[in-house]
This record gives structure tokens, sequence and C-alpha cells, in this order.
């Protein structure tokens, strides 16, 4: 899902030069498989195995990990209630790939739009868009989610809503940012010379050239949405059963550790390694996308070390 | 200088007021806390009382307004819980978090400079490339999650550290570790970035040429150049650190601010809810005021 966001905005030349990158750097190589195997699941994953998610079963109940005799769906073991964890895993997948998604998509949209605002007026709500940015900036996000959830009460969409809030300052301030700079544009003036309103100037001319910078920091920002999301279910005030992600996931589990480990080590690590993933793959596009670095991966057989 | 700062501070009271009232308003709607506070059947006459007693009976503005002006006069109201002053709940439980988040966020930079320098010194090379991996792993994991794992690992399998509390050195190892493990990873990149650029500039060549020690140009020369953007980045991660001391102190029962404030929420102790948020907000304002004199005394150039 991301993996190929990053690469259509990240790289001005074909597919084909990016696949060849990509096998250049055995890490990112893995890291997008691992993506690939996580959104197909994902996508028709529920679909297989999603009855099994709730099935419960007292014979399994705290099954141990590793054992094929109840069928291979349960080679991660089961839950306190016997629910095979391979099929929440896959279940609780799809939760939380929604919800991140859904918040880093609002948190661009919105922030992004309140961005280009603040950068080509001057007006008094300029002023209070950053002023706002600025107070989003100054407290940590997750107390201050862990108010507003407590408040409104913990469900899916007001986890979407407060998860998009706080992550908005970033995209306020780079789209901001660069309105600053293109206003000052020739197009602009031309634009300006033909009688365009300022909204057309800024939604029409200006926002899809800032748009690309968005969706990369998107990219980026959602590994941490994910952690964030993780995060506040864990501590109980995210998503609320029967519905779960990860986080929640772990949370169940941590009253188990000492007698059923993998009920809470399974979802963390599958946390650990989506979000490993991204970060690997993100930082592999900065090096694809830098001209200083690239050489790594163009010559890597040839190079002298 | 002097004035840099009051500006500073003039901006940072704006943005805490604005915070406060978000707050204020918020937690009213969470609902009474006399529902929490006194028995299931106490009788209405008992309800008001209380509502009377902790100013709960008046209009929300006027509560509104009330709070502001005891604020003025240094008043946080009263704790519901603990029957005490707002202010001390929030002061006796602020020293944990800061020694935690210091000591963490000490380490961690002093750490991932040496690591991060080591690796730009030597780009693509073994070390270089097990400190990428690690660095990211570190930035990636879940820290409720490597907190549970350290707990079964290091406490109920080994038995090497206690589980939770406080009380002697060993209690502080484990929390200290998974705090510092996200800025560690963050860090680590960001001096690596830096110092590889820092390393291609005119000056590092000069140093070689004139045959200088390997060690004395990258940990003196091209080190000193490429700290401010770390200590930019460290600074915004010290913000951060709170969310992870949050989670930390939540599964190692550390009686820090973080803690305090899952349990003001939830049991509706409005007044110590917002003094929390007033000491935090304060301590952040006095890190990054720390931060920006630190960059004077790194960086001649800059002037305020």
């Amino acid at each position: 899902m991301t993996d190929t966001t990053v690469v259509s905005t990240k790289s001005p030349g074909n597919l084909h030069q990016l696949a060849i990158y990509l096998t250049r750097d055995k890490l990112a190589l893995c890291a997008a498989i691992f993506l690939f195997i996580l959104i197909v699941c994902v996508l028709f994953g529920p679909l297989l195995v999603g009855d099994m998610a709730g099935k419960l079963g007292l014979r399994q109940r705290n099954l141990a990990p590793f054992s094929l005799d109840q069928g291979f769906i349960y080679i991660l073991g089961a839950d306190t209630l016997g629910r095979p964890i391979l099929a929440r895993l896959i279940v609780g997948a799809q939760t939380t790939l929604a919800i991140a998604a859904a918040a880093v998509c609002c948190s661009m949209f919105v922030g992004g739009a309140l961005g280009l605002i603040a950068g080509y007026s001057e007006r008094w709500y300029s002023h209070v868009i950053l002023r706002l940015a600025d107070v989003i900036m100054s407290f940590p996000s997750l107390l201050l989610a862990l108010i507003v959830l407590y408040t409104l009460g913990p469900s899916m969409t007001n986890l979407v809503i407060v998860l998009a809030i706080t992550r908005m300052p970033v995209f306020i301030r780079t789209a901001r940012a660069e309105v600053l700079e293109l206003r000052e544009r020739m197009f602009v003036s031309a634009a300006l010379s033909m009688g365009a309103s300022s909204r057309r100037i800024l939604f029409r001319h200006i926002a899809p050239l800032v748009l690309p910078t968005l969706v990369t920091i998107a990219a980026i920002d959602f590994a941490t949405v994910i952690l964030a999301e993780s995060s506040l279910s864990f501590l109980g005030l995210g998503i609320q059963p029967p519905n779960f992600t990860w986080g929640a996931m772990v949370a169940n589990g941590r009253g188990y550790l000492s007698t059923a480990w993998w009920i809470a080590f399974w979802p963390g690590l599958a946390i650990l390694l989506t979000t490993l993933s991204l970060n690997i793959l993100a930082s592999w596009a900065r090096t694809v996308a830098d001209p200083s670095q690239r050489w790594r991966l163009q010559s890597l057989r040839k190079a002298p070390r | 200088m002097f004035a840099y700062i009051g500006r500073r501070a003039y901006h940072s009271v704006i943005s805490v007021i604005g915070l406060l009232t978000l707050v204020f308003f918020l937690t009213r709607l969470t609902g009474d806390p006399s529902a929490l506070y006194l028995p299931l059947d106490s009788s209405l006459e008992a309800r008001q009382a209380f509502a009377k007693l902790n100013g709960l009976d008046q209009p929300i503005y006027l509560q509104f307004l009330q709070y502001l002006s005891n604020l003025l006069s240094l008043d946080f109201g009263q704790s519901l819980r603990q029957n005490r002053s707002a202010l001390e709940v929030a002061l006796e439980a602020f020293p944990a978090t800061l020694q935690l988040a210091l000591i963490a966020m000490t380490l961690s930079t002093g750490l991932a400079i040496f690591i991060g320098a080591m690796a730009a010194a030597r780009p693509g090379s073994l070390f270089d490339r097990v400190a990428g991996v690690v660095s990211l792993a570190g930035a990636s994991t879940p820290d409720f999650w490597i907190a549970i794992v350290g707990i079964l690992v290091f406490s109920v399998g080994l038995g090497l550290f206690p589980t939770s509390g406080t009380g002697t050195a060993l209690h502080w190892i484990m929390p200290i570790a998974v705090l510092m493990l996200r800025p560690f990873g963050l860090l680590v990149q960001v001096v690596r970035g830096t110092m590889i650029s820092a390393l291609a500039s005119p000056y590092i060549k000069t140093a070689h040429a004139k045959g200088m020690k390997r060690r004395k140009i990258i940990f003196g020369h091209a080190l000193r150049n490429s700290l401010l953007p770390v200590i930019t980045v460290a600074g915004d991660l010290m913000t951060g650190l709170v969310n992870g001391a949050v989670v930390v102190e939540t599964i190692f029962g550390w009686p820090g601010i973080g803690k305090l404030m899952i349990d003001s929420i939830i049991q509706r102790d409005f007044a110590v809810v917002q003094s929390t948020i007033l000491v935090t907000a304060i301590a952040i304002f006095v890190v990054n005021i720390a931060i920006d004199l630190l960059y004077v005394a790194l960086d001649p150039r800059i002037r305020y």
C-alpha cells in the first residue's frame, strides 16, 4: 500500500529501473516482499479465515505455538478463549492498517489544505492555523489523544480523528513552507493577471505541486501512526471489543505473560515487522531519490569496497 | 537575548492557555465526578452539597473564569481524589518522570552520537549497515511490546530485574532501556546523515592534508559542526519522550506524571489533569529554551 506510493512519488524514472534498485538492496527487497504479503493477507485473508478469528475453542485454550496437531491455523498458538492467533493477526491487520490509512489520509488532506491557506493568505485565520499547529506540536500527542478519547468515548471514528489531528502539524508546516516558495513563481503571477480567484490559484495551480511532497510525508508517517494507534489500543482507549487491532491483542495477552507468552508476543512482532519494513523502504526511497547517494544502488558490484 | 526569551515565553503562554482551555472543557464533558466519588445510594442533597463544595454547581463558563482567576493567584484547585492541592500532587510525581526522561535522553543522545559518527566514518561498511538496521529497528519498535518482552525475558525468565516499582538501581534499568530505544534509533540516523555531509566538506580535506589524526578529525572537527541539527531533533524528541513515559510508567508501575495523568483522567480528577498538563507544558518550554541557549553556545554565528 505504502511502498507503491513511495515508489511512484519518489521516482521520475520507470518502474523497471526501480525494481533493479530494489533488488540491489536486499533489506529493502525483504521489506517490500513482507509488505506485499501483508497487503495480500489484509485483502484476501479475512475472507478465508475471518470466521476462525472469532471461533471459540475450549480444547485449544492457550494452545502453545508451533504444533500442527490442530491444523495449520493454530501454528502460532491460540489465545485464552481458544481462538487461533494467526487468524486473529490477519483480521487485526485489516483494522490496524485501515485505521492508520484513514488517519494519514485525513491528516494529509485537512492538514495540507490548512497549510495551503496559511501559506497563501496573510489574514487572521492563517495565524490561527499556525498557532493551532504550535499548540498541537508543543504537547505530547499521546496525552492529548488520551484526554480526547476518554471524553468522546473510544470508537473507530474518534480514533481516526484523534490520530489525524495529532499528526496534522507536520502537513500544515510542510504545505505552508512549499506555498511560501511557490506563490512567488511566474505561473502564479500569470494566473493572477488572467483574473483567477485566490481559491482557483491555490487549489488548481499550487496544490498539485505540493501534493507529491505531502504524499511522501504521509508514507513515512504511516509507521508512526501505526505505532501511535497500537499504544492507544494497548492503554485501553483505542479500539473496543469486538473489534480489535494488534495493539489491543498485546494488551489482552499482557495478563498471561508467565503462562502463555505467545498471546502478547506475536501481535507485537507483527507491529514491529510492519513498521520496520515501512521505515526500511522509506530509507531506501530516500537513497533512490538522492542523486549523491544513488550510486550505492547503481554500481554495487563495481564498488571498490 | 532576554527579549528573545521573553518573546518565546509570550508565545508559549498563549499556547498553554489554549491547551488549558481545551482540556478544561473536554474534561468537563466526561461527566459528573459526584457519580464517581459519592456512594451510589447517596441522596440528591448530598450530591448537590458535593457539587457546591467543589464549585461544580456553577455554569461551566463561570467555572472556567473562576479557574483562570485562581490560576493567576497560583491556585490550581483541589484534587478530588487525594483532597489536597492539585499542584502538589502533580509536582510530587514530576521528579520521577524527569529523572527517567533526562537519564534516557542523555544516554541515548550520547550513544547515538558515538555510533552515528562511527557509522558515518565508513559509509557502507559492515558497522554502518548493522548500525543502520539496529537504529531503524529501534525507531520502529512498539515500546509497550518491548517492555512486555523485557519483563518476560529478564524478570520472569531470568529473574534478573524486578517487574515493576521503584527502589533499587535494578528497578531503573528496564524502564530506561525501553525509553531509550526510540530516541536512540532516530538520533543515530540524524547523526549519520549530518556527519556524512560534514565529512564531505573542504575543511575536512584540509585537516586530512595537514596530517591530523582520523579520530580527531571525526570527533573534533566534523562532529562539532554536525551537532546542531542533532540537538534540534533531540529537543523535539524530548516532547515525544513523554509519550513513551506514559506507556513505560503504566507497565512498570513507575509513580510518575504519565501514570498520574492516566489515573486522573479515568477518575475524573479534573484539577490534577490540568495541573499535570501545565507542569508538563512548562517543562517542555524550559527544555526548548535550554536548547536555544545551547545553540548559541555551540554556534558563535547565532545571535538572538
